[in-house]
């Protein structure tokens, strides 16, 4: 299921749209993860408050979507594009690659509530498709 | 037995009576088919599914999503034993449909996507929690036939 060149203009002509609010986005993406899948908060014991709207899930939030914004950016080989970022997964924080699609689901929820008009079935493929796929670059160098 | 809370009974509740019933359920079942491909293959007498277009268009793919809205109305109707309440419709999704079961969360996503961008701000994530919990018993229920 790799990335048609439709898919991928769908993906950067929707992510165009949506990246002034992108730290919002990561910001409640992240919130609906740990409150809607509690067993991924087991990955962040270490903040003080995993509450939505908190401090930590602010900043951490924006860092992952940054990190979305810069795959849109690699779209064209995110395998090798995301190639620290898979060893910093694999190797340091051995996040079990289950979760990319739980969160994944989350920002997909996150654009549905934000932008329904925008977010067509057509739009909401080609989003997932890609979603996956980061994913699995982000998987590339944990065995 | 499912423990529900109070706040997940109101809401459950509180988003079934504010959707467009009309509207979700089609939208759901086109999304799905759409987004994930494969699950047309139960669908061969809908004809035209060549496109998203026809999909949307699809008088059966609309008459059908009513048809799986109705079913969960039964079971917000009957949250305390949607086990019971879907015995005959897991036999069969099973039998006579043979329905692989990971297309129920397929499905399942595909409504969540749907109320989320009817309900907008108030799907927040306690509300979204709520729906996800109802959805998976739905989801236990359909497939607790399955042999």
């Amino acid at each position: 299921m790799s990335l048609s060149a439709k898919d991928k203009d769908v993906v950067k002509a929707f992510w165009a749209k949506v990246a002034p609010k992108a730290d919002d986005i990561g910001q409640d993406a992240l919130s609906r993860m740990l409150v809607v899948y509690p067993q991924t908060k087991t990955y962040f014991a270490h903040w003080k408050d995993l509450s939505p709207g908190s401090a930590p899930v602010k900043k951490h939030g924006a860092t992952v979507m940054g990190g979305v914004a810069d795959a849109v950016g690699k779209i064209d080989d995110l395998t090798a594009g995301l190639l620290d970022l898979s060893e910093l997964h694999a190797f340091t924080l051995r996040v079990d690659p289950a979760n990319f699609k739980i969160l994944a689901h989350n920002i997909l929820v996150v654009f549905a509530t934000k932008y329904p008009n925008d977010f067509t079935p057509e739009v909401h493929m080609a989003v997932d498709k890609f979603l996956a796929a980061l994913a699995r670059a982000l998987a590339e160098k944990y065995r | 037995m499912v423990q529900w809370t109070d706040f997940e009974r109101a809401t459950i509740k509180d988003i079934f009576s504010k959707i467009d019933s009309a509207v979700v359920g089609p939208a759901a079942l086109s999304r799905c088919l759409i987004v994930y491909p494969w699950t047309q293959r139960y669908f061969g007498s809908f004809g035209n599914l060549y496109n998203a277009e026809a999909i949307k268009s699809n008088p059966k793919v609309a008459a059908h999503g009513q048809v799986v809205l109705a079913g969960l109305e039964k079971a917000v109707k009957n949250m305390d034993d949607i086990k019971t309440t879907y015995k005959d419709l897991s036999v069969l999704h099973s039998e006579k449909l043979h329905v692989d079961p990971d297309n129920f969360n397929l499905l399942s996503d595909c409504l969540s996507i749907v109320v989320a961008s009817q309900m907008g701000e108030a799907f927040t994530a306690d509300v979204q929690a709520a729906f996800q919990k109802f959805l998976a018993v739905v989801v236990a229920s359909l497939r607790k036939q399955y042999h």
